[in-house]
């Protein structure tokens, strides 16, 4: 019977420390988890001894060893505390090591996660896998990579968001000062297609070695559709892109922002048919979302924003130099491609920027 | 016969500590005018330290070095020790 042997280890071993929260035998333990504010608003798994125990399984960390302290109000986070989480969200034992990675990632300084939080944009974290584990834990990088339906993509995600709500106490409305937030807030994780030999991981290109498996944290929402059908040269599909980028969160927005391209197979072909790299892609588009400052002065056409009449003699990038990552995924149909525009809180590049970490045990 | 589940969260207890009464006067005091790092939000502080310096009360201005994070330790009690009301400047 599945279970047995956590329920004996649960009796006679023990071994977890966090508090018991008794409920009665009419209760119903998925209401409990509401009435106590643990949930993201969708029901959670009522994480028992035996489940919690379970999911320790995946990892060989001691429970009681503290990952770091989680914001907003900056508590001590244990690897327990995380296995908790990881039940409520629907885990397996084995995204242990994916949750763990993503969450030191997480509270890297420059991931800046009390910000994410904080912030009134529409930003979480966004975590792209990459490597070895994505497959060997049933990760989707095909179609539909970016919704629903596979477990591991949704509850890796929104582990992570438990985690900063309860165990930091990041709760919309109080510390969570969010305009609209985005649903992606609930869970936005994915992995990286890396079937093809001849592109480079995400992981490699931000400095890890072939076959290693990795997270990288995103400070993001999405996604924002791109359509091109037409378009059948990599010149005219990056000013294609282009045109679109330029546009996230307002056209006369510069230099403030990071953004994703999730290029799909059909996209992709395009550029690999005539052997462009990540590099020159990620190059082209960088160079193709150069503006004229003319272009682009607050007040023009009766419209407000926009930067000020001194930059009009300006050539004025839309992004940071290194402010824009293509990812690949999606499904083998279809001349769409995904974007998902980062927090405009970066106006400082070096202040903020994605967080990449090997997934250990 | 009863069940139970683990505490998901920090187990932290919140501590209220009461509010500091504001002052009954600016006489005297200094007040700090503390900048948060979005962008015009000195120019905003320019005007309060004008219309405060104008009648007479003793300003000293703070930043935070970015607004994508919290204020450094060392300048919150740079302000708590040298002032005696604060006034924050967001703006865009």
């Amino acid at each position: 019977m599945p279970g047995v042997a956590e329920r004996l280890e649960a009796k006679h071993k023990g071994g977890l420390s966090a508090r018991r929260i008794e409920y009665g035998e009419n209760d119903d333990p998925a209401e409990v988890c509401y009435e106590r504010g643990w949930t993201d608003g969708l029901p959670v798994t009522p994480p028992t001894d035996e489940r919690v125990l379970r999911m320790l399984k995946g990892t060989t960390r001691s429970p009681g060893e503290v990952i770091g302290r989680m914001p907003p109000y900056l508590a001590e986070c244990t690897i327990e505390k995380i296995a908790i989480n990881a039940v409520m969200a629907g885990c397996k034992p084995e995204y242990m090591p994916v949750l763990l990675a993503a969450v030191e990632a997480a509270l890297d300084p420059l991931f800046t996660l009390h910000g994410v939080l904080a912030t009134t944009y529409f930003s979480g974290p966004i975590i792209i896998v990459n490597g070895p584990v994505a497959k060997r834990i049933g990760m989707n990088s095909g179609i539909n990579a970016l919704g629903q339906g596979n477990r591991a993509n949704a509850t890796i995600g929104r582990a992570l968001n438990l985690i900063v709500r309860n165990v930091g106490g990041g709760r919309p409305g109080e510390a969570d000062r969010a305009t609209l937030g985005a649903p992606s807030k609930y869970t936005l994780c994915f992995a990286e297609d890396e079937s093809d030999p001849a592109w480079e991981p995400l992981s490699v290109a931000r400095g890890f070695a072939p076959g290693a498996s990795t997270v990288t944290l995103f400070q993001g929402h999405g996604p924002e559709a791109f359509v091109d059908q037409k378009s059948r040269t990599p010149e005219g599909l990056t000013r294609s892109l282009a045109s679109v980028l330029v546009k996230l969160g307002h056209p006369r927005l510069v230099q403030s922002a990071r953004a994703i391209v999730v290029l799909s197979p059909e996209h992709y072909a395009i550029y690999r048919q005539a052997s462009w790299d990540r590099g020159r892609i990620e190059r082209a588009l960088y160079e193709a979302t150069i503006r004229p400052g003319a272009e682009l002065v607050a007040g023009l056409d009766g419209i407000g924003e926009g930067v000020p009449a001194s930059r009009a003699s300006e050539q004025v990038p839309k992004f940071h130099e290194d402010g824009l990552m293509v990812v690949r995924a999606g499904g083998p149909a279809g001349l769409f491609s995904g974007i998902l525009p980062g927090w405009l809180a970066g106006r400082n590049r070096l202040e903020l920027q994605p967080v990449t970490r090997e997934i250990k045990a | 016969m009863s069940n139970w589940m683990r505490d998901p969260t920090a187990e932290t207890t919140a501590v209220k500590r009461p509010r500091v009464a504001p002052p009954k006067s600016l006489d005297g005091i200094t007040v700090a005018l503390f900048e948060i790092g979005k962008t015009r939000s000195d120019e905003f502080l320019d005007q309060v330290e004008r219309r405060l310096n104008e009648r007479g009360v003793k300003t000293k201005r703070y930043a935070k070095p970015t607004n994508a994070k919290v204020a450094p330790v060392e300048v919150m009690q740079r302000v708590a020790t040298e002032a005696g009301a604060v006034v924050i400047g967001l703006s865009d």
